[in-house]
């Protein structure tokens, strides 16, 4: 939706800027009078949460770092000086610790609308890709902000997680060396985790630039899954959309707040307040509540032929993140959004379910009933992608498709309505 | 739409409308405004620094003319026993001839207990106060980073330096001890 723009230059200051650094005018053209389809609904609020979220996250996270020490022998101990010492040091690390959770929250909910409403069909490939791309950046740098409080639960992630680059052939145990910067997760290697934490907080940061640019060339997909067909069907950014993201933003907030204030390490581990112990592991090793899904997967894959269950259960859970990347090509469907394919909208939900299992199910040992359904809904999360998204396409009949976002409205498409003001 | 915006010009929504706008934007702002604070102040002293703030120091092992340095917030701070003669001097000096005219009675608490910040205050070098050589033509202290000297009240008598060391604050607890800070 690339549009004409219709920035104005109030003062000479304005009009001189302007003319050597459109800044301002980009502002305007992407966030004020940026045409926007008038229907979405609140799903689509969580672009504009996941910014503030990243925000919270790098700025708290810069002030942790003024007092962080990223050595083995201190970085307990100064996670400790943070909570107890430093000024607000207790809110500045629970702001970051959950606010990093309720960002994986929001992702998923974020990835979810865009998988329910066909928003990564033509022309947005290349803004799921680089979706994509965020979400693998995102879980790099839980993973290693995880480790720098030097608990138990940290050094024993890093561990577990190193470890899964031990199933490379041939070169595993060398890259595994390289990756610790000794034999095993030591002071090296928090000293690495800190300093690549700190730079993907950024990575993220230009990756969304690229994400929001790749956003306002299509302009937004909407629930009806149907291009804007004129001025008619578009309302501006602001103040429509601004007030509507505010609104929302306001909500997840407080539930934000709920969680610093009065349930900080619900989302946590106590394990992770032992200091990291390099021969003790904790009796019961689980990720964090956004990764258990993935978890799930890696331990339900038993050995496939000749290749054993450890190196399978690595492949998988690479695939299933990875296949995200071929979803615009997986769906053979024309249609966008689910509304308007009743039999995608059943899997979908089915999809959904899957996934809530596989969170449970990385959540308990992998025996019995656990590994049972990690075994069932892993072959559902393949089967989705990889068959039922090929082949619905083929097989499904979707409903009639408006011709326009404003016609079931106003009739005609153009006329406006009449008798309503609120 | 297009009926909503003919009302907006001329009915009384408009002052409705505008109130809700002022009053949601002062609200977000302030908010905003407000939750910066531990962000500002997070770079302030930590407890465990505050902790350290005050300096305790045992007076009774220093011998009359003999000098200690003491750390206090991270600062060197020069302790010195004055003897009789450098009580006098530093109480006859023309206070209205120095640089930074201060009586010796304003700077100290007991005569013979002189406690200054040893940081010279022309670009911060530690003034050096050696018995044999290194004291400066007034007997006090001299930095070797500009050739300031000092006097044996510890104001500054001569160089580059626009001000007498700095007294910092402190009590005695008793007769023997002191708290700086």
């Amino acid at each position: 939706m690339a549009h004409a723009s219709t920035y104005k230059p109030r003062s000479g200051f304005a009009r001189w800027l302007d003319s050597r650094l459109p800044i301002m005018r980009l502002a305007h053209d992407s966030f004020v009078d940026f045409p926007t389809p008038k229907n979405l609904n609140y799903w689509w609020t969580f672009g504009g949460i996941l910014s503030v979220c990243l925000v919270i996250l790098i700025v708290s996270g810069v002030a942790l770092s003024m007092h962080y020490t990223p050595h083995a022998d201190f970085a307990f101990a100064s996670v400790e000086h943070i909570m107890r010492d430093v000024n607000y040091g207790w809110l500045l690390r629970y702001m970051h610790a959950n606010s990093s959770s309720m960002f994986f929250l929001a992702v998923y909910i974020h990835m979810l609308r865009g998988l329910y409403y066909g928003s990564y069909k033509e022309p947005r490939e290349v803004l799921w890709i680089l979706g994509v791309m965020l979400f693998i950046l995102m879980i790099a740098s839980a993973f290693l902000g995880y480790v720098l409080p030097w608990g138990q639960m940290s050094f024993w992630a890093a561990t577990v997680i190193t470890n899964l680059f031990g199933v490379i052939p041939f070169i595993g145990d060398e890259v595994l060396a390289w990756l610790w910067g000794g034999f095993g997760v030591d002071g090296p290697t928090l000293n690495r985790f800190y300093s690549l934490h700190y730079l993907l907080a950024f990575l993220i940061a230009g990756v969304v630039v690229l994400h929001i640019w790749a956003l306002h060339v299509p302009g937004n997909n909407n629930p009806k899954g149907i291009d804007v067909k004129g001025p008619q069907d578009t309302i501006p950014f602001h103040p429509y959309y601004t007030v509507k993201d505010g609104f929302a933003l306001g909500v997840f907030l407080i539930v934000l707040a709920l969680l610093i204030f009065y349930a900080p390490n619900i989302l946590g581990h106590p394990d992770n307040y032992i200091p990291a112990d390099p021969l003790t592991t904790p009796e019961h090793i689980v990720p964090e509540w956004y990764f258990l899904p993935f978890y799930a997967i890696l331990r339900a894959v038993p050995d496939i032929l000749f290749i054993p269950a450890k190196t399978a259960g690595v492949i998988a859970m690479l695939l299933a993140i990875f296949t995200l990347f071929l979803l615009p090509w997986l769906d053979s469907s024309k249609v966008r959004s689910a509304r308007y394919r009743p039999l995608f909208k059943q899997f979908f939900w089915i999809f959904v379910i899957a996934c809530v299992a596989l969170g449970w199910a990385g959540s308990q040992s992998p025996e019995g009933m656990a590994l049972l359904v990690a075994r069932i809904s892993t072959l559902y999360y393949f089967a989705f992608f990889w068959v039922i998204m090929p082949l619905l396409g083929v097989i499904e009949t979707p409903k009639s498709v408006p011709d326009s976002i404003s016609k079931p409205v106003l009739g005609s498409g153009s006329a406006a309505a009449s008798g309503t003001s609120g | 739409m297009a009926e909503a915006h003919v009302e907006e010009d001329q009915s009384p929504d408009t002052d409705r409308r505008d109130f809700l706008y002022i009053a949601t934007t002062a609200v977000a702002g302030i908010g905003a405004a407000i939750s910066l604070w531990p962000f500002i102040d997070q770079m302030n002293p930590t407890a465990n620094v505050q902790a350290l703030a005050t300096t305790e120091v045992d007076l009774s092992p220093i011998e009359t003319g003999q000098t200690i340095k003491v750390v206090w917030q991270g600062k060197p701070v020069y302790v010195r026993h004055r003897t009789q003669e450098q009580i006098k001097a530093a109480q006859s000096a023309p206070v209205d001839d120095l640089p930074d005219p201060e009586t010796d009675a304003d700077r100290v608490q007991q005569d013979q207990w002189l406690i200054v910040v040893g940081i010279c205050t022309h670009l911060g070098c530690i003034p050096v106060s050696d018995p044999d050589n290194l004291r400066g033509e007034f007997g006090g202290w001299f930095c070797p980073c500009h050739g300031s000297h000092y006097d044996d009240s510890g104001r500054i008598r001569k160089g580059p330096a626009p001000d007498n060391l700095a007294v910092p604050p402190y009590q005695f607890i008793d007769d023997n001890k002191i708290l700086i800070g």
